[in-house]
């Protein structure tokens, strides 16, 4: 590996770059390791100096920061802020870090003290309400996705490296899923939020007949109103929709809206 | 002689999540051997409280990063249990291939990006693609094979789209299926280049005796369902998993901990091996035997043989599968579902070990309690006493710091431990 790098004939500089990961599974990382066709051509193109889950030797010294997780404990908020301080351009990687993630279906609870009891009974846990990064940092990129698509990631990367704008898609996956010619969830019975969800993932699930559960959240216009409409006509209640629409934080005023117009809700949500 | 050592180690790396070494030896005297679990807690068992039980398999999947389909899968499991669901031959036979690949996938993912660099004097791969390239590009072939027949099954390699209570949204082709098997056959090679790679490693000379636990295989080496047993004796139901686990919670550990007829126990390639070797396919036995592994190890680095071996036997107990497959015609893919009031326990071996998830659903099929018991929560406990026990044997032989801390990390990653899958 190594050797000079060049776009076009334009010397580039190889960007120092660091994984880091808080409240997650840390499976968005994994999925960078998870690319071996292309994995050896996307090591040469930046210098991986922190990548704890796959390698020994750590340093601060980067120019990109990856943090996968959401903010769910006050260590986490220092570190954070610490990783900020040392990179040029902060990455939130994947659900977790943008919008909380299935992290924050436990902010549904009114009651933290019960998600706890609940969990680990009378032994003492330290954990807060769960946070996106941007509510502690100053986010410049967000990679959306649970897990992250890695051909968007390396995308994203390249277009980093040689000082390309990057771009989302600000159409929904619904595009994407007419353009795969699939037969529409609908018909088939299935709720979909595809309508509303932003693409860039290929309709990653759509294409496999799962229904989407809106994992990169709100496309630039989502109708969020005409896909009230569309899951009345095929019979879906408010509890289902709300299930698909609060799974990764990414539409969560619009759930938050659609739990308060809610009369059934079980016990122990919010906004009972 | 220099007989006293300081390990400290803040999130060890090369392994999932966030844990910790302390090791303190004073003038041959272990004065603290403490291995601590940081990692913050996600708290999936409160999440899913009055969710539709649809909501299960989807959210839990997202418990870990590398054994997605395993815990999809055996949340599944326990959701068809609840319901009195029995799942067809076909779909059966699909999801053991399907965790099969997952199993080859992260085993390869463990042995060679993982522990390998250990025993190559390296700090991570990155420098073995230049020192060792024929290595790194046998290990990213067979993960891009265990990858790809994910994806062709399962919909995605991590958190898996096809795999629904009731079978699969959609089926593979059958022309998929047959080049799997190709590729799986063309494998083998590499498979026996990695048993000759790993016959040139000095596996650490320790031992401490221990109980292990999995899943008992009755014709077949267990992966998917059945009793559970332990190798003091212990013989449970899959529904008893309660007193198979013993949960219980302590300091420095964010993770819950297990205990079964001792104070600590293990799970993992290692336990299962252990526990079901007159099972393991004929090949997959002498590859063992021919790597110095027989029932009963005691040795936890003989854990990374262990995967090894699993490797192997998967592999070829995937073409078995696929051959069964298409020597069928396709059924449907999917049974029709009906929720009920009742509970159910999914137990599923996993690559770090034997999983189990639980929930009790309401009326309306809503989730009223979940329990997952995780295998490296389980191992915790081990890990610890073997620390103990590994820095005791090291206390008085005057190893340099580096070398007792390389000992100690590498215990700690011969459990491929998936330390924030334990603090879910």
């Amino acid at each position: 590996m190594g050797g000079q790098l060049t776009y076009l004939g334009v010397p580039l500089a190889r960007p120092r770059v660091g994984f880091f990961e808080l409240t997650s599974c840390e499976g968005c990382q994994l999925q960078l390791l998870n690319n071996e066709a292309t994995l050896l051509d996307f090591l040469n193109l930046v210098e991986i100096v922190n990548f704890r889950e796959g390698m020994s030797e750590r340093g601060d010294n980067y120019d990109i920061a990856f943090v996968e997780g959401s903010v769910t404990r006050q260590d986490e908020i220092a570190r954070l802020t610490e990783i900020r301080k040392n990179a040029k351009v902060l990455v939130a990687l994947g659900s977790c870090a943008c919008f909380g993630g299935v992290n924050q279906l436990k902010n549904r609870f009114r009651d933290l003290d019960w998600v706890k009891k609940e969990v680990y009974g009378d032994f003492p846990i330290e954990s807060m309400e769960v946070h996106p990064l941007a509510d502690f940092v100053q986010v410049d990129l967000e990679i959306y996705g649970c897990p992250i698509k890695k051909e968007e990631v390396e995308r994203i990367v390249t277009d980093l490296v040689v000082g390309n704008t990057v771009r989302h898609p600000e159409y929904p996956v619904c595009m994407e899923c007419k353009a795969n010619e699939n037969i529409c969830l609908f018909e088939l019975g299935e709720l979909c939020l595809g309508p509303v969800t932003r693409a860039g993932c290929d309709a990653w699930c759509t294409s496999n007949r799962r229904g989407c559960w809106g994992c990169r959240g709100p496309a630039t216009v989502a109708n969020l109103k005409q896909l009230e409409e569309i899951m009345h006509t095929y019979g879906f209640d408010r509890e289902t929709i709300l299930d698909r629409l609060e799974c990764f934080g990414g539409f969560a005023s619009f759930a938050d809206t659609l739990r308060d117009k809610g009369k059934k809700t079980p016990t122990g949500r919010k906004n009972p | 002689m220099k007989l006293s050592c300081e390990v400290d180690i803040h999130h060890l790396t090369r392994v999932e999540g966030h844990g910790n070494i302390r090791i303190s030896i004073k003038n041959g005297v272990v004065k603290k051997a403490q291995w601590e679990v940081v990692e913050t807690p996600r708290f999936f068992e409160a999440m899913l409280v009055g969710k539709h039980w649809e909501n299960a398999p989807y959210i839990c999947g997202r418990i870990c990063g590398i054994c997605s389909i395993g815990h999809t899968l055996a949340s599944i499991r326990a959701v068809e249990n609840a319901f009195g669901i029995t799942p067809t031959p076909q779909t059966a036979n699909l999801r053991l291939l399907l965790k099969h690949m997952e199993t080859l996938q992260s085993h390869i993912l463990h042995l060679y990006f993982l522990a390998a660099p250990d025993f190559l004097g390296a700090g991570s791969v990155l420098p073995l693609a230049k020192s060792h390239p024929e290595v790194v590009q046998r290990a990213l072939r067979l993960k891009l094979l265990a990858n790809e027949a994910c994806d062709i099954i399962g919909g995605r390699r991590l958190h898996p789209t096809r795999t629904v209570v009731g079978g699969f949204t959609m089926l593979p082709e059958k022309e998929q299926l047959k080049e799997i098997r190709r590729r799986l056959l063309a494998s083998v090679p590499d498979l026996l280049a990695s048993a000759e790679l790993f016959k040139t490693f000095v596996i650490p000379d320790f031992s401490r005796e221990t109980e292990f636990v999995s899943l008992k295989g009755d014709t077949d080496y267990p992966f998917i369902g059945g009793d559970l047993v332990s190798s003091d004796g212990v013989v449970k139901k899959e529904e008893q998993y309660r007193a198979m686990t013993n949960e219980y919670c302590t300091k420095c550990f964010t993770s819950k901990l297990s205990k079964l007829s001792r104070p600590s126990f293990a799970v993992g390639a290692l336990a299962r091996l252990n526990n079901n070797f007159a099972l393991l396919h004929p090949t997959a036995r002498e590859i063992s035997k021919s790597l110095g592994l027989t029932p009963v190890s005691h040795n936890p680095y003989m854990s990374n043989v262990a995967q090894l071996v699993e490797c192997v036997q998967v592999v070829l107990d995937s073409v078995r599968l696929i051959d069964t497959l298409l020597g069928n015609p396709w059924q449907e893919p999917r049974q029709p579902v009906q929720a009920k009031k009742g509970a159910g326990v999914g137990a599923v071996e996993v690559p770090r070990g034997i999983l189990y998830h639980y929930y009790k659903f309401d009326k309306d099929g809503r989730v009223a309690k979940a329990d997952c018991v995780i295998p490296t929560s389980q191992n915790h406990a081990n890990i610890l006493h073997d620390l103990e026990a590994l820095a005791g044997q090291y206390a008085k032989t005057g190893k340099k710091d580096r070398e007792i801390e390389l000992l100690a990390e590498m215990l700690v990653r011969a459990y491929d431990p998936c330390i924030s899958c334990s603090v879910h």
